[in-house]
């Protein structure tokens, strides 16, 4: 057999998610990746300063977070009457109008979701930093992985500025302090996700063969 | 120059879905978990034909009702107005709202119906065992899977269209059983995506060659 496999050790190697072909692991400048020969998929990536650049944005996107659930979101003005709203103000009257499982999906992908992903960043970051390890480490970091397609808040961004175009021949919108907390929180978890080297948190756990 | 190209499977290893380690497979050939990170290791996402099959014909089926019934009810002066999401576009398009109507019209009609087409084609191709146009099918799911939150725009328009008209200050405004079907239309295609296994793509084609 004259496969990589063969000659290298199964951790020196690493299978492309989205072909299967197996590539031996070079060492990369900075801020380099790795994309699969044959297919083209990113296979890893090295970035410089992953960790504590990581936690020190998912600290603001926490901090980020809370001011946009702390303060007055989209306020409507017509004919001298005015109406806010919080960011769950849409979540809670779907579900008065009847609309439970809509109302859960939007839940889910704007609020549970994003509160998750942080908060896990947190929990495996700060022990991390602190040379500890901490408990269910895989277990919470590969779930926050899975659910990371559901976090949609740049997506719930779009549909605001949508619904303010949509109303504007009836009433003024007035977009309060937790609309720009919320933009400055996209940007923040878009870093993120440009900062964070999933595979350094891996490395953190030790392998039994 | 020779170029290996084993895939982890045929050297009777597994790559793991969660930490990417690569793992030697059980005698049995599937089943075990990844020693790192815990996830259970799977050579090729299971069932993976028939789940993402099983999905995609949901979501096609939830694909009607989601464009004929109404996603807003809306009641002002007396008058009251039901609008399905094709109405919704064609609204901007009367106000001279070009570009929000071509992002909605994106959004909600367009990349629903493409990420149903390339679905389709894609299990088709490998259920027949095409050989061809292996990286063009491969960026092609790749495409497919990363549009699809898209579509959730208009999920949150009505959000929060139905949080700032209330109470009676211009108007009154419902979420109709419409939304609720394309909420589902979305989380189908979006799990339909998830549970196909492009590395499928590239087997059929090695199974040719042999
Ligand atoms: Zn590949
Ligand atoms: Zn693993």
């Amino acid at each position: 057999m004259t496969t990589d496999s063969a000659i290298l050790g199964v951790e020196a190697m690493i299978a492309c998610p989205e072909c299967d072909l197996l590539h031996r692991r070079r060492a990369l400048p900075e801020g380099g990746s790795a994309c699969c020969r044959r297919c083209g998929a990113r296979l890893y990536t090295l970035r410089r300063n992953s960790l504590n650049r990581s936690l020190a944005l998912t600290l603001t996107g926490a901090i980020l977070f809370l001011i946009s659930f702390s303060f007055p979101f989209l306020a409507i003005k017509a004919e001298g009457l005015m109406e806010e709203t919080t960011l769950l103000s849409g979540v809670n009257t779907l579900y008065l109008q009847g609309w439970p499982a809509l109302a859960a999906l939007v839940g889910f992908t704007t609020v549970m979701v994003p509160i998750f992903q942080l908060a896990s960043l947190l929990y495996v970051l700060v022990p991390l930093k602190l040379g500890r390890r901490p408990r269910f480490l895989a277990s919470v970091f590969r779930l926050a992985r899975t659910l990371h397609p559901w976090q949609m808040l740049e997506v719930f961004l779009i549909g605001i500025l949508v619904a303010m175009v949509k109303l504007t021949k009836m009433a003024t919108i007035v977009p309060g302090v937790a609309v720009f907390a919320f933009a400055a929180l996209i940007l923040v978890l878009a870093a993120i996700g440009t900062t964070l080297e999933p595979q350094l948190i891996w490395e953190r756990l030790e392998v039994k063969h | 120059m020779t170029v290996h190209l084993s895939t982890a499977a045929a050297a009777g290893l597994i790559g793991c879905s969660g930490c990417h380690l690569v793992c030697r497979a059980p005698r049995s050939g599937d089943g075990g978990y990844c020693p790192r990170c815990g996830a259970r290791l799977h050579r090729r996402k299971p069932d993976s034909l028939a789940r993402t099959w099983a999905l995609t014909l949901a979501a096609l089926i939830v694909y009607v009702p989601a464009n004929v019934l109404p996603v807003t009810l809306t009641a002002s002066l007396g008058v009251s107005q039901a609008d399905t999401i094709f109405s919704g576009v064609v609204y901007f398009m009367k106000t001279g709202a070009w570009f929000v109507a071509l992002v909605i019209f994106t959004a909600s009609v367009v990349i629903p119906l493409l990420k149903l087409v390339a679905l389709t084609f894609l299990l088709v191709s490998v259920q027949r065992r095409f050989r061809g146009h292996l990286l063009e099918r491969a960026r092609l799911y790749r495409i497919t899977e990363a549009v699809g939150r898209w579509s959730m725009v208009d999920v949150f328009v009505i959000t929060i269209l139905v949080a700032l008209v209330k109470l009676g200050v211009v108007a009154q405004m419902e979420a109709g059983p419409g939304a609720v079907f394309f909420g589902a239309v979305v989380v189908l295609t979006m799990l339909a995506a998830r549970s196909f296994d492009p590395r499928l793509i590239w087997d059929a084609a090695e199974r040719a060659h042999e």
